[in-house]
């Protein structure tokens, strides 16, 4: 009984969202969009909102991946927000975890083929996790998953290694000091150019590595700010053990 | 009609039925390990959606957390618990 309701309920709601959404055309021209107000100027473009991210994107942020040119630098603020989120739900499991007296929990030791494995992959991984997030403003990707796939690279080892742990304080510390930089980056931006978060470092030429201002300082920051919390997450769901 | 139906429909109608199959399997299942692997089967279809749609970041940011990384945070949590719903 229960779950037939459930089933009508869900059908019922299926239908209100194809209703609402049989009236949004896929892939429609950007042109059609309404055209957006300028806050600062407080006059209205002659174009919508994301022809002008793909026309002026590359001049006014110097990157060649716009996605990243939106996240990092026009909607920068909401980058900040998401990092918080992120650190604050590290220190919640952190919290939640906690224990006074950690009890060892005996777990078994893996084979030889997967400790040497994982050690060989363990470098690569980093590697490839580190071009991730130094190349954000060229390729897709950027500072969320290189630190993804940096802490992945920790959580093979936690999986390999029985009695592998990282160290909490330099995890910590790491973190801290990446989360730091994007602020002291947003506050020079503040000091020098009067808008938080400013791109205030020259563009350089587009495609080439050292170009597109502080992005990707800030997301370098973000790669090793989200390493570290993803790996902290791990550390801390994995418990203390034998 | 003919027209209509190319080669990424097919691919797209396929992948969303794998991704709605693997979702249903992973609420019904009573064993949780097995349903948090069709999670993770559900994370990778969605991100090779996202990848077919042209949004190669997001699949990538969906592959490493949702397949990789939440699948293994689920996995721990329930070798910490219980294995089989009641």
């Amino acid at each position: 009984m229960k779950r037939i309701l459930a089933a009508v309920l869900a059908i019922l709601i299926f239908i209100v969202f194809a209703l609402a959404f049989a009236k949004i055309p896929f892939g429609e021209k950007m042109s059609t969009y309404p055209n957006y107000t300028e806050p600062l100027l407080n006059s209205t473009s002659n174009m919508s909102l994301p022809q002008h991210y793909l026309t002026y994107g590359k001049k006014e942020t110097g990157a060649t991946n716009m996605v990243t040119a939106i996240v990092v630098d026009y909607r920068g603020f909401d980058t900040l927000g998401e990092v918080t989120v992120l650190f604050l739900a590290a220190t919640g499991v952190g919290s939640l975890m906690y224990v006074e007296d950690k009890q060892r929990r005996r777990v078994r030791k893996s084979n030889a083929v997967v400790e040497t494995g994982s050690k060989l992959l363990f470098g690569f991984i980093i590697l490839f996790g580190g071009y991730i997030f130094i190349h954000g403003h060229l390729t897709p990707g950027g500072g969320f998953p290189g630190g993804a796939v940096i802490a992945s690279a920790f959580l093979l080892l936690y999986l390999a290694y029985p009695k592998f742990h990282a160290n909490h304080k330099r995890l910590n510390v790491s973190e801290s000091l990446a989360g730091l930089t994007y602020v002291i980056v947003g506050l020079l931006g503040l000091v020098l150019a009067g808008y938080f978060l400013y791109n205030f470092l020259p563009f350089g030429i587009p495609t080439y590595l050292f170009s597109a201002g502080v992005i990707p300082v800030i997301y370098t920051a973000i790669g090793v700010k989200v390493g570290s919390e993803l790996t902290g997450i791990v550390d801390a769901m994995m418990g203390v053990r034998e | 009609m003919i027209e209509l139906i190319d080669m990424f429909t097919i691919v797209s109608l396929i992948l969303i039925i794998v991704m709605i199959i693997s979702a249903i399997i992973a609420a019904e299942l009573k064993d949780l390990l097995s349903a948090a692997v069709a999670l993770g089967v559900m994370s990778l279809v969605v991100s090779i959606l996202f990848y077919m749609l042209q949004a190669p970041d997001v699949a990538i940011t969906e592959a490493a957390i949702g397949a990789a990384l939440s699948m293994a945070i689920v996995i721990f949590a329930v070798r910490s618990t219980k294995r089989w719903e009641k």
